[in-house]
């Protein structure tokens, strides 16, 4: 009895999702509108990108894309619930439908654009493998750490990446492996071995957990890399358009000097570019659904791209991570966005 | 007997008490007790050594660092720095006291948390009224606790416009029903169908205002409760507080006290309906147990929160802070129900023909006569139950909800307090929340079972 009723439940749930499939090709966007509210699914837990403070606020980089995608569509940045994702679930959560967006620095990976049914927007923070040594050691570059004992974690992309660097650049070294991130950075602070290895923003916020952070820095090589992310179903590509536009306007918003501070000022810009990033100029904001001021709310509740990369992460917060390869491409970095026309 | 002998022997009659000599040292005072337990043999001996030497290595250590080189006050990291300070540190106490609301609140709104704090209280007072012994009105904390503090709780801490509803037709209900027990209480001869001719008699004899005063004072207090309520939300407002928000020790509470709450009852079902004699509830009971026992906690929580959105279209999908809590009490109550079934095996045969004899039927035989007998004999079992219940709880931080443990891994990870020492302090800030709660637990169930078993003592 109760197994028939189990199967038959199971037939009824099934017949439920299909006919919901079929019937209707979910505008995410209008899901949203209607609903009040942006899902989006976020870490649970990483520092400079998706952080409790006192008062249980979230901050960091991607929580700044989730308001971001919230100004523009709301005119209102605190309209996000932030659905908390472990590494397990997250994937899941967004094929579901549980989740709007992902911003829960996801790596970009051909398997995960492919065939899991995502499709990543774009990179909203180039990561990768770096080193951190003592500055007594003299090192500047990691092509100087032949003979060096490495402390990393256990059976992790980490440690094979750190095989592939020496081995490709006929260094000698030796791993110091550990089961847990804390137990090796232990270890390192211990002086158990040379240098330290994970991902590059993972080692500013490890440094301060060191005895003396000062005495230690970060070295310059980045030795794979990982493309961090937000990512959407692959069945809404307005939807998608609206999640890659938002980072493109705090990107371009930079690019042109405008400022959550200047915003107001630069309403009044002549520069052409500005005119249309704003929405001044042309409906642009309309092609994605939204108002022709979509980008000027991003910025004017927000920031650009380069205010709240320094809030987070850089000089204005506690971690201190050059912006590196995340400058603008003027700068010498990678974040190029293509221009509002 | 001779002269003689009699006067040899009043030689040696003593006159006087001697005063009594203190027992000697090998049977009493310090040494002995220290000789008796510690060192009663070669293998006690040297066990004793082995922990007094643990205790000498670790203790002095485990003082210093959680007391004397311990850190009580500051704002950020800086306080916590052994080079800013100037001298080895300890436990950065500094850091819990910060995140102190974050740990007991989770990113529940700042401006709303009073509304945390009532249903604090509320509980504070139902647990007292129910497990101090000589408290009042027991039955009246019974329903407080049963059925006003859940519904209260809902409404106070979700709100919004679900929750008004639903206070505003409690309201109502309530009304209606003060209403027909005013009319009752002047013509209780309506009630006669349900009460019985002799229970008609006994409430005639008194007067109005006393005639069912016990569903009176429930009626009145549910009056109450809801018509402070509705003052709160009609003076403050109730806003809307999504699940997805809550978190810290109220989350622990909350699933710990649902679990608990539903755990035993359905136990007792699921415990009954496995002795039952007709089949299709045995064997329903036994699939439950069965399954629900054969699978591990963690895989219930995933297939809630990873595997359900997946079945069930969006909009039905249920809350994701309710999928945990009904996976909780569905799996504590199978536990339940095998504790409570080896308390019914342990009951002789005679109490059952006993009952039946005197003419009681099954829920009459259960309620009066059994299930006392055999709920006090497995308290241990279902007080071990609760607190692995409790503990379990932590459990939940895999499919992203913020319990107790998991807002403070999520402040290990914030730069604002990163130093050497958080880690530790964090985790043993965590360690004496539960050992307090799991103790407390332990402690009253041992009071309840050395009280109820006072006429068994042999």
């Amino acid at each position: 009895m109760k197994k028939f009723m189990a199967v038959a439940i199971a037939g009824l749930g099934l017949a439920m999702t299909a006919t919901v499939a079929t019937a209707q090709a979910p505008a995410t966007l209008a899901q949203v509108k209607s609903r009040g509210i942006l899902n989006c699914g976020s870490n649970t837990g990483l520092a400079g990108f998706g952080v409790p403070d006192a008062q249980g606020n979230w901050q960091g980089l991607d929580v700044d894309y989730c308001r971001a995608i919230s100004a523009a569509i709301f005119n209102d940045p605190t309209k996000v619930k932030f659905i908390p994702l472990s590494a397990k679930d997250r994937f899941t959560a967004l094929q579901s439908g549980e989740v709007d967006v992902l911003v829960r620095n996801s790596t970009w990976t051909m398997s995960r654009d492919t065939a899991l049914g995502l499709l990543f927007t774009g990179v909203n923070y180039y990561d990768g493998q770096g080193f951190m040594v003592r500055k007594k050691l003299g090192v500047t570059s990691a092509l100087q750490l032949s003979g060096a004992s490495v402390c990393t974690q256990q059976g992790t992309t980490t440690e094979l990446n750190l095989a592939d660097f020496f081995r490709a650049n006929n260094l000698k070294y030796e791993v110091v492996a550990f089961a847990s991130s804390d137990e090796t950075v232990k270890a390192y602070d211990a002086g158990r071995c040379d240098a330290f290895t994970t991902d590059a923003s993972g080692l500013y916020a490890e440094r301060l957990k060191l005895t003396a952070p000062d005495d230690h820095m970060v070295l310059p090589e980045i030795i794979s890399k990982e493309p961090l992310g937000p990512a959407t179903r692959n069945t809404d590509a307005q939807w998608f358009n609206l999640v890659k536009w938002v980072h493109f306007a705090m990107l371009n918003a930079e690019e042109l000097g405008v400022t959550k501070a200047n915003v107001d000022e630069m309403l009044k810009s002549s520069n052409p570019e500005i005119k249309r990033l704003l929405g001044t100029e042309g409906k642009f904001g309309e092609a994605i659904g939204l108002t022709p001021d979509w980008a000027y709310r991003i910025v004017k509740q927000v920031g650009n791209y380069g205010e709240s990369f320094e809030k987070n992460v850089g000089q204005g917060s506690l971690l201190k991570i050059a912006r590196g390869q995340n400058g603008l491409w003027t700068k010498g970095g990678l974040q190029y966005a293509p221009p509002v026309r | 007997m001779t002269d003689a002998t009699t006067e040899n022997a009043a030689f040696f009659v003593r006159r006087e008490t001697l005063p009594q000599e203190a027992a000697p040292l090998s049977v009493a005072g310090p040494l002995a007790w220290v000789r008796a337990n510690l060192f009663s043999g070669p293998v006690n001996t040297i066990l004793t050594l082995v922990c007094a030497y643990i205790v000498v290595t670790s203790l002095p250590e485990i003082i210093r660092f959680y007391f004397l080189d311990a850190v009580w006050t500051g704002s950020n990291r800086d306080a916590c720095l052994a080079e800013k300070v100037g001298r080895p540190v300890g436990a950065c106490w500094a850091y819990v006291a910060d995140r102190f609301q974050y740990f007991v609140y989770g990113s529940y709104p700042v401006t709303q948390r009073w509304r945390v704090n009532i249903v604090f209280a509320m509980f504070a007072l139902g647990v007292v009224w129910l497990l101090w012994n000589n408290a009042p009105l027991k039955k009246l904390g019974a329903f407080f606790f049963f059925v006003l503090l859940p519904i209260s709780a809902y409404i106070l801490l979700l709100g919004g416009p679900g929750a008004q509803n639903l206070l505003r037709y409690l309201i109502i209900a309530t009304v209606a029903l003060a209403g027909v027990y005013m009319v009752l209480s002047f013509a209780p001869s309506l009630l006669g169908f349900y009460t019985g001719a002799a229970q008609l008699a006994v409430e005639h004899e008194l007067p109005p205002w006393k005639r069912f005063y016990r569903p009176k004072r429930l009626i009145l207090m549910a009056l109450v409760a809801f018509g402070l309520i509705a003052i709160l939300d009609q003076s403050i407002g109730l806003p809307r507080v999504d699940t997805g928000l809550w978190g810290g020790m109220t989350v622990t509470f909350l699933i710990a006290a649902v679990g608990i709450v539903f755990s035993l009852p359905l136990g007792v079902v699921l415990a009954l309906g496995r002795r039952s004699r007709l089949p299709i509830i045995q064997l329903l009971s036994v699939i439950f147990i069965e399954f629900v026992r054969g699978v591990p906690l963690i895989t219930v929580l995933f297939m809630a929160n990873t595997m359900l959105p997946l079945f069930v279209p969006q909009e039905w999908s249920p809350d994701r802070l309710l999928r945990p809590l009904v996976g909780v009490a569905l799996f504590a109550a199978a536990y339940m129900a095998e504790v409570i079934r080896g308390g019914l095996q342990a009951i002789p045969k005679g109490q059952y023909e006993g009952a039946m004899s005197l003419g009681l039927g099954y829920w009459n035989m259960m309620r009066l006569i059994i299930l006392p007998q055999a709920l006090r004999i497995v308290i241990p079992g279902i007080v071990n139950t609760f607190i692995g219940l409790f503990k379990d709880t932590t459990l939940v931080t895999i499919v992203g909800i913020f319990d107790f443990l998991r807002t403070i891994e999520a402040t290990l990870v914030d730069p604002t307090w990163a130093t050497p020492t958080t880690r530790a302090t964090g985790y043993a800030f965590a360690a004496i929340f539960y050992f307090l709660c799991c103790w407390g637990m332990s402690r009253y169930s041992i009071s309840v079972e050395r009280r109820l078993a006072a006429g068994q003592r042999r």
